[in-house]
């Protein structure tokens, strides 16, 4: 049986690493003339400009890193030919060499070890760790199958274990993004228009009259090329519409907001469709040309009425009314915004697909203004041997349920490594690579369960998160400014491809992810699928598969490839859309034949109970998920969050500004930390709101430790959509604790 | 010659972009800012509305730090920049005190500090740091006195305010509403 595996805190190790080899530079006060760099512009000799991607968040922005002479690291900047970014970075961009001067990095390999009866983390030689790796996994393949190995991952180094798990026999690999995020936006669009908006998101803002966002807070989320191109639409008098029970900024900037009772959308959106149908606002032309099921659709809104809405959702008929007329006044330029973050109620795929029925209505898929198509340059893969097939997969792990999950549902993994009686398909080790688990994956108990029962747990991150203290194995990765790494090949109006290269070398012993998994696959005799000396080969290799080299790009940083399909559907034209019948599905035979619903349905949510409000929770543009509360440029403009309160129930509750509260939810779940109370207009009175990502718990990270509050551990209460086995997460009530609730307690 | 700068507060998301561009390209001391943002709500609930802008010297025209500057430390540069010449600051707080924005700080190192507009980079014909990354392309950076610039032209045809013009510094940085 194994040993529980306990919770370490890493901080006390790896103090014996060598010092940082770079750190931020000083210039000489006074001498401004002298000062070197020019965001933006040219570049003045002395220095270097490195090419990079940004890897704060997964918009991956091109840019530049700036290295002094001395091989300090000055300003990471734009790079002006990126249509993502145009040379402009966001905050967390430009903050992004804080990741790599944290002086709380992880600086060598861990193993967790039992000393005196305390289990503990001692300093490992990469040799004995990437070993000790090589050696579990055979054990487990030896006793279960390579099957028996799962991936959970984000970002950059996801790819390179993913290669390692499909060469040694496993595809279960899964990230938070789809079952956690977007994934009902992606299944909902698939079911309706044959594919989904991809990311970056294919939504032609820069040119639209309308912009409709429900509950996405486009600005606050700092999705870079979106930002820019809502602030260019804003500028060509675009109307914005948003449906928020919050005053976004995105709604701060409307002509109309609907400031909506939470969890009501779906009523809104079918109250919509019943506006443009029943008053002869849809695009005629295009539904008969391209959809299908209309007379069925146009049945089942019929009572859908704005009056039926505004019992339900609050918002008044006319302002349902005034909004929809202005859509289609701007139809087919109007884009009903597919939102990311859409894993809300468990009916999500459902409010995706009605969001999908507005777009189709206004004729806004394949039309200037609304949503255009993408068109991107495939790069091969290095040469490598097929890979195995393995005998099960991560369809396995769904057991008959969540028929329309198209990638790994993180949950039904997670499941599958507690083990039960009787089980065929059971995980026993994991790679967790650049994702926090813990903060990002709700329901802890069932995470913490799995995280015991398995016989290998291996993290690689640059900083010591809190799913690090729960590895066998902790291996430090460096930050993308040390790096070379997998090309960034973007789809989107143009193909683009960017370079990222290291600017200074790895600091201690961190190491780049494609080398750990180099390491390791050649520990297990899969040599041949890494048959390259190191990723520059690989580089040269595959640029020159698509016409250029490692010397032009590390000279332009990003490469533009013309575009030799139409962007949108030219007029008139016969197209076929990616569905089984090549028209866009208003109804859904797939879903009815799998049992579901065919066309959205308004399902009433339960509702939080007197003196509970809902935990709405959202991003701050300076943060990216949990991983920036530690960075030390990002949290001078935002170090903590604050809990979002509407002055009449701050009278109620006699609250004061930042007063420091507790937050309790409906199942007695009390935060870890309290939070500053921020009273404002800007939110509901049946609702609060956080920005999700603070309130760490692990002490290692000494600035972000017990800053704010973690919605995460708040979220006990999940609504899991049936279609695709998103996890809903907005369905939970919180009320205010005033004094501590763990007096003399530790945490 | 006169440098200005018009923000406009329709576009900006306040995401604070300005602020840590300044704070690496001017190696502003952690926990010190030469530039921030500010969020004004206004109403009740629902009918509210927020102005955000990013707020900085305003290089003010008549400017009260330049006046009251016992050492001529704080002086104009060409084109109207209020400039603060490190050596020759001995660090009272005069100016900390007279300036209407609270655009000066007390750096670590014993002088005062304050937004410079990029001298360094107009100089060589660039825009300040802060308004080359801004993401939504809010500030408009040029010369009051050129009538084809971008600047120029934002003024004529938009609405904008200044910060307390009660206070008679003629500042410069100009808010389009």
């Amino acid at each position: 049986m194994h040993t529980r595996r306990k919770f370490i805190k890493i901080g006390a190790f790896g103090l014996g690493a060598a010092a940082v080899t770079g750190v931020v530079s000083e210039w000489a006060d006074g001498a401004l003339a002298d000062k070197p760099l020019l965001l933006n512009d040219k570049y003045v000799s002395g220095w270097r400009r490195v090419p990079t991607y940004c890897e704060v968040c997964f918009w991956k922005c091109a840019g530049w890193t700036h290295v002094s002479p001395e091989g300090n690291i000055q300003k990471i900047t734009g790079n002006a030919d990126d249509p993502q970014c145009n040379g402009r970075l966001c905050p967390r961009g430009t903050g992004g060499v804080g990741m790599y001067s944290d002086p709380d990095r992880l600086k060598t390999p861990l193993l967790r070890v039992t000393k005196n009866g305390e289990q503990t983390y001692r300093e490992a030689s990469w040799e004995e760790a990437l070993d000790f790796i090589a050696g579990k996994m055979k054990e487990i393949a030896g006793k279960h199958g390579p099957e028996s190995l799962a991936l959970f991952n984000h970002g950059t180094p996801g790819k390179y274990f993913t290669h390692l798990l499909n060469a040694f026999g496993s595809n279960n690999v899964a990230a938070p993004s789809f079952a956690q995020c977007r994934g009902p936006r992606d299944t909902g669009f698939e079911l309706t228009f044959g594919e989904s908006v991809s990311s970056p998101e294919v939504t032609d803002i820069r040119d639209t009259k309308c912009l409709v966002l429900i509950g996405s807070h486009i600005g606050e989320n700092m999705h870079n090329g979106q930002v820019q191109e809502m602030s260019e639409a804003i500028d060509k008098g675009a109307v914005i519409i948003t449906v928020d029970p919050r005053l976004s900024t995105a709604a701060s900037k409307s002509k109309f907001w609907l400031p909506i009772k939470p969890s009501t959308d779906l009523a809104l959106l079918l109250a919509w469709m019943h506006v443009l149908i029943h008053e002869n606002l849809y695009n005629k032309d295009y539904i008969s040309q391209y959809a299908e099921g209309f007379n069925e659709l146009k049945e089942h809104v019929r009572d859908f009425t704005p009056e039926w809405a505004y019992g339900v959702t609050t918002i008044k008929p006319e302002l349902i009314r005034h909004s929809a007329r202005e859509m289609a006044n701007a139809a087919p330029s109007v884009i009903i915004h597919p939102g990311r973050h859409t894993t809300w109620y468990g009916d999500d795929v459902q409010r995706s697909r009605a969001i999908a029925i507005l777009n189709a209505l206004l004729g806004s898929w394949g039309n200037r203004g609304g949503i255009f198509f993408k068109e991107g340059i495939k790069i091969p893969d290095f040469p490598r041997p097929a890979y195995p097939k393995p005998a099960w997969s991560w369809q396995d792990t769904l057991n008959g349920r969540y028929p329309f999950a198209r990638e790994a549902v993180t949950n039904t993994i997670i499941e599958a490594s507690i083990p039960k009686p009787g089980m065929a398909h059971v995980v026993k080790g994991w790679f967790v690579a650049g994702t926090n688990l813990v903060v990002s994956i709700p329901l802890k108990e069932q995470l913490m369960q799995a995280m015991q029962a398995l016989d290998l747990l291996v993290v690689i991150d640059t900083m010591p998160m809190e799913i690090t203290g729960y590895a066998d194995v902790v291996l430090p990765e460096c930050t993308y400014l040390e790096r070379y790494d997998d090309l960034r090949a973007t789809a989107h109006r143009e193909p683009t491809i960017a370079l990222r290269m290291p600017a200074v070398s790895p600091s201690y012993q961190a190491k780049p992810a494609w080398w750990i998994s180099k390491q390791i696959g050649e520990r297990l005799g899969l040599g041949a699928f890494y048959n390259y000396k190191d990723f520059k080969e690989v580089l040269e290799w595959q640029l020159k598969q698509v016409g250029s080299s490692l010397e032009e790009m590390e000279r332009i940083g990003l490469k533009k490839y013309p575009r030799k399909t139409p962007v949108y559907i030219a007029n008139g034209s016969d197209f076929k859309f990616k569905t089984a019948s090549g028209k866009i599905q208003l109804k859904s035979n797939e879903l009815q034949e799998a049992g579901f619903d065919a066309m959205p349905v308004y399902t009433p949510h339960p509702q939080p109970e007197d003196g509970y409000y809902r935990l709405i929770y959202g991003r701050a543009p300076m943060h990216t998920f949990s991983r920036t509360a530690n960075n030390r440029n990002l949290v001078a403009l935002m170090p903590e969050n604050s809990v979002w309160v509407n002055p009449q129930v701050a009278e109620l509750w006699g609250l004061r500004k930042d007063q420091h509260v507790w937050l309790k939810n409906q199942a007695g779940i009390v935060s870890n930390f309290s939070v500053k109370v921020r009273i404002t207009e800007r939110i509901r009175w049946d609702s609060v709101y956080i920005v999700h990502g603070f309130g760490h718990h692990h002490k290692p990270l000494t600035y972000a430790f017990g800053r704010g509050v973690n919605d995460t551990e708040l979220i006990s209460r999940l609504s899991i959509d049936p279609i695709m086995g998103g996890t809903g997460m907005r369905g939970n009530f919180v009320t205010f604790v005033k004094t501590e609730p763990r007096k003399g307690g530790k945490i | 010659m006169r440098y200005a700068m018009a923000i406009d507060t329709r576009k900006c998301v306040g995401c604070s972009d300005c602020v840590v561009a300044c704070q690496t390209e001017n190696d502003v001391p952690n926990g010190f800012c030469r530039d921030w943002v500010k969020e004004v709500v206004d109403g009740t609930y629902p009918n509210v509305s927020i102005e955000l802008r990013s707020e900085r010297c305003n290089h003010c025209a008549n400017s009260p730090c330049v006046r009251c500057c016992p050492t001529g430390a704080s002086h104009f540069e060409d084109g109207g920049i209020v400039l603060v010449e490190h050596n020759k600051c001995i660090g009272c707080g005069a100016c900390i005190e007279s300036c209407p924005y609270e655009a000066r700080y007390s750096h670590p190192d014993g002088y005062v500090d304050k937004c410079t507009f990029c001298i360094h980079r107009v100089r060589q014909g660039n825009d300040p740091a802060c308004v080359c990354v801004c993401p939504t392309r809010c500030m408009y950076f040029g010369d009051l006195e050129d009538p084809n610039s971008k600047l120029v032209n934002v003024l004529k045809n938009r609405k904008f305010k200044s910060l307390a013009p009660e206070a008679g510094t003629k500042p410069q940085i100009f808010y389009l509403l």
